[in-house]
């Protein structure tokens, strides 16, 4: 017999479900937990060794994933910063499975901060959740004011845009309004805050903003 | 590549959906994507013959509904359709905010064959 059935089931459903876990566990600990998303070389670690310095009080710990290589995971450490790997070994994005294999060898301080950064690239790790509380996109004036109308998904879920190499703006023509308009018709809610992650310039309010975020 | 563990993921949904409903095999998957995932009906076809090898599901056609992504402007209440590279309501110019359509991305349908074994 053949039949049509009806089925209306998320791809994303299983993922969504062990995320949402996830998320529960951290919670009952108080730990916030922020996903970082953005292209290669928009300045993602470099954008949260400021961030890091600059948020006092609270353990910090960080989980890096990449495709290959703990390039940034050693950078990290030698900062003293508790961090840890996902070699991805070719997804181009952290699912929840992999935030649980993980997690399970960490020893996350209750009350503290993780910082995951997800891997380089703007489609596919706006899709998947895994267990955050905030996404926080990073976008450098180098990629050029186009970024929020190529990749709406990522924008649209970021609590808030880092808009990164604020020195070098004037040399690449950066549309600097093209991109904010970009970013308040996907998310009006999100703020964008231009900085320098080489100087610092800028993360003081990145950190007040988040920290404003845990009461 | 984006596509690759989607489709994985695609997959093992409708295994489980159609083994919960007795299928011996399934002879197509209607799947809803909105364009706002970025998502390439052809990477996702590519990938789902591969995957899909060996299984109830090969030999499936992937028939695949696009939804474009659609904005509402806040001033004139205009429900409009997304153009590359401008957000703006093409009545009066305001930013149109976006809806929520045009993330879709789930199984709708199956054809399933059932009977005896």
């Amino acid at each position: 017999m053949n039949e049509r059935i009806s089925v209306k089931r998320a791809v994303y459903e299983e993922n969504d479900r062990r995320a949402a876990v996830l998320h529960q566990g951290f919670a009952a600990k108080d730990v916030f937990v922020v996903n970082i998303l953005g292209g290669p070389g928009a300045g993602k670690t470099s954008s949260l060794k400021q961030i890091i310095a600059r948020l006092k009080g609270r353990p910090v710990s960080v989980i890096e994933g990449d495709i290959a290589s703990d390039i940034d995971t050693q950078a990290l450490r030698a900062l003293g910063i508790d961090a840890y790997q996902i070699e991805t070994g070719g997804d181009c994005h952290l699912n929840a499975p992999m935030m649980e294999a993980i997690v399970a060898r960490m020893d996350i301080k209750p009350g503290s901060w993780l910082f995951i950064e997800n891997i380089g690239n703007l489609v596919c790790p706006a899709e998947f959740v895994i267990g955050e509380d905030i996404k926080l996109l990073v976008s450098s004036t180098a990629e050029g004011a186009d970024k929020p109308y190529k990749y709406p998904a990522a924008f649209q879920r970021a609590a808030a845009v880092i808009l990164t190499k604020k020195d070098i703006a004037p040399y690449v023509h950066f549309d600097e309004a093209y991109f904010r308009a970009g970013v308040r018709a996907l998310n009006p809610s999100a703020p964008v805050f231009l900085v320098d992650a080489l100087s610092g310039d800028g993360f003081d309010e990145v950190a007040s903003w988040l920290s404003g975020l845990r009461t | 590549m984006h596509e690759a563990s989607v489709t994985e993921a695609l997959v093992k949904l409708a295994l489980e959906e159609a083994l919960s409903r007795d299928a011996l095999r399934v002879t197509a998957i209607g799947l809803v994507v909105g364009e706002t995932t970025g998502y390439m009906g052809e990477s996702l076809e590519f990938y789902f013959r591969n995957f899909s090898k060996g299984t109830i599901l090969e030999g499936a056609s992937l028939n695949i509904a696009y939804v474009k992504p659609k904005i509402k402007c806040p001033n004139c209440s205009l429900v409009f359709e997304r153009k590359k590279f401008t957000f703006e309501c093409p009545a009066c110019g305001t930013p149109g905010e976006m809806t929520g359509i045009g993330n879709e991305f789930y199984i709708d349908t199956m054809d399933i064959e059932t009977g005896e074994r």
